[in-house]
């Protein structure tokens, strides 16, 4: 799907690339053995370490380096057995060491990609170019002081892993699925919570503007935008900043922007005076991190199934359609939910009832799949009932309405309902005498030809028999007594 | 190579060291001086030597991922120049 931008001079195609900053789940950080738990004490999960006192020493968690690692296995990227840490200095009051830890030159993770899926069902491979790990910084308040800026070191240390694309996004669009299946993905490896609005997953974003042919222009950064949506208003009111400043003949500076949402526009965030110099070089208390190829297919081979491969499977192994499969695996949750139900099951009719009843359900009583008002045992159960004939799909809609609302098993609410469907052909075979008794002149009109009546009286006989008539025996017991 | 005002007063700035003017120079030599001695190292060939990271051939050392440090909000507050409440506090820094 292209996005273009109609200029004065032209058409102009954009060309995006992401840098994610993701939050890695561990219990302590990165280099010390202070909590990570968000929400903390100010300044309470800090060791000597995390607050740069002197002579403190930085030692590597291992589960760190593991969670890295299966994000890069997760986006079939390579992983390298070799890599380092480094300095990348700046002074800045949420930074106590004047530099963070970073991998500069030699990453853990190399070159990996990602399939999107566009609105109208296109696919794209969006080139990752590496992952490096490195550390958070504090976090500053500034509203609690007129004079001062407040300092919390909670999360000052805690692990990151910083994602970067290739330049290879051409639509806001583009971006927004590639951010989405990024924090699928990482929520799936339970390596990242993705969660934005916590700033555990943040974006930063390369913009820049072409004309169709051109070797790339000039790029600004718009850095930490915290929010999918955000991220392309952004590359929207970006791009056509840029296209002007173009067709006016301008230049467009290579700079670090932010992003204002309320007023959807970017503004320059530093001066090119006070533009970074981060002098980067190899962090002299630690040695390279060098892991074990053995290790590595360790993680492999304990890696979830990712959602590509769900999706496949769920086609493959219960029938259920392409775009449905991607609603179940959007999230692991849902698709775990659908499992149950299906599992041994009808997969499209436990499609149709978690992709529609049950998705209303929760819409409508604001819960989500964690807390179903229906547990997916109940609702496979309620499938069991329909498979063997103890109710109907229609009576079935009245059973789910009750399980929603009482929670209590579907055999029980038939049992107290007396929603057992009608398989007693007796039973039927009056209820039809009685309806052809009372319509004698519709029976003589469909009798004439008129053919469409015959669902009419359908309809009448389950009305008589309140729904519950087995449907396949109605059918046939009418057709034989109506063309008698 | 020698070193120039500009980039001396560059590298003040980035280390956040104040010079005044009268200091300039006289900081320009001294660095000037560290620096050439240090130049000498670029005179060894290494074409084809990998770098050296460490004089030891070991690796670097892990720990399992259990939270035992921290909850020490006094210590680590206890060389702050000023805070306030749980917080270090500094001259407002708003971008």
């Amino acid at each position: 799907m292209s996005y273009l931008i109609e200029g004065k001079t032209g058409t102009w195609e954009i060309v995006v690339g992401l840098e994610v900053h993701a939050q890695i789940i561990s219990q302590s950080k990165l280099f010390s053995g202070a909590s990570t738990k968000f929400g903390g004490e100010p300044n309470s999960q800090v060791s000597l370490v995390d607050a740069a006192f002197p002579g403190m020493l930085p030692v590597i968690n291992r589960e760190c380096v593991a969670q890295a690692v299966r994000t890069g296995l997760g986006l079939n990227a390579r992983i390298n057995l070799q890599s380092r840490f480094d300095r990348k200095n700046y002074f800045y009051a949420d930074l106590p060491q004047g530099y963070q830890i970073s991998q500069f030159e030699h990453p853990i993770v190399g070159e990996g990609s990602i399939e999107i899926e566009l609105a109208n069902g296109e696919t794209r491979q969006i080139g990752i170019t590496r992952l490096h790990m490195e550390q958070d910084a504090g976090k500053l308040l500034h509203d609690q002081d007129p004079t001062r800026s407040f300092v919390d070191l909670n999360r000052s240390g805690v692990a990151l892993m910083e994602i970067v694309s290739e330049p290879d996004i051409r639509a806001p669009e583009e971006a927004g699925a590639y951010l989405r299946k990024l924090r699928q993905i990482l929520r799936y490896l339970g390596t990242c919570d993705g969660n934005m609005d916590e700033g555990s997953m943040r974006a930063d974003v390369n913009v820049s503007v072409r004309k169709a042919g051109e070797p790339f222009r000039t790029r600004c950064e718009i850095k930490n935008v915290n929010s999918i949506r955000f991220v392309m208003q952004a590359i929207e009111a970006e791009a056509a900043r840029q296209v002007e400043i173009w067709e006016n003949g301008g230049e467009v500076d290579q700079e670090t922007r932010l992003f204002d949402p309320s007023r959807g526009e970017t503004r320059t965030m530093r001066s090119k005076e006070d533009a970074h110099d981060y002098r980067y070089f190899p962090d002299p208390d630690l040695l390279p991190l060098v892991i074990e190829q053995a290790w590595v297919d360790g993680l492999k081979a304990e890696l979830p199934e990712l959602p590509d491969a769900k999706r496949a499977r769920f086609q493959a192994d219960y029938g259920v359609p392409f775009y449905d499969a991607g609603v179940l695996v959007a999230e692991q949750s849902v698709a775990d939910f659908f499992e149950t139900v299906a599992k041994g099951r009808d997969g499209k009719l436990a499609v149709t009832w978690v992709t529609g009843d049950l998705f209303a359900a929760l819409n409508r009583t604001s819960r989500t799949i964690e807390n179903s008002p229906v547990s997916a045992d109940s609702l496979g159960k309620m499938l069991d009932l329909i498979a063997d004939g103890t109710i109907n799909g229609k009576i079935a809609k009245e059973v789910f309405e009750d399980m929603v609302e009482t929670g209590e098993s579907p055999d029980a609410i038939v049992e107290k309902k007396g929603l057992r469907q009608v398989t007693d052909t007796g039973v039927i075979d009056s209820a039809i005498d009685a309806i052809m008794a009372k319509h004698a002149d519709k029976v003589a009109e469909y009798r004439s030809g008129k053919d469409k009546l015959f669902g009419f009286f359908v309809g009448q006989v389950m009305k008589e028999t309140k729904g519950k008539a087995n449907p396949a025996l109605v059918n046939e017991a009418l057709k034989g007594k109506l063309d008698a | 190579m020698s070193l120039d005002l500009a980039t001396t007063r560059r590298i003040a700035k980035l280390a956040r060291i104040g010079l005044a003017d009268a200091e300039l120079e006289t900081v320009r030599q001294k660095l000037d001086g560290i620096l050439g001695w240090f130049n000498q190292l670029s005179e060894v060939d290494v074409e084809g030597v990998p770098p050296m990271v460490g004089t030891e051939m070991e690796a670097l050392r892990q720990r399992e991922d259990v939270v035992t440090d921290g909850n020490c909000q006094a210590a680590v507050l206890s060389n702050a120049p000023e805070k306030s409440g749980p917080f270090y506090a500094v001259p407002k820094v708003v971008e």
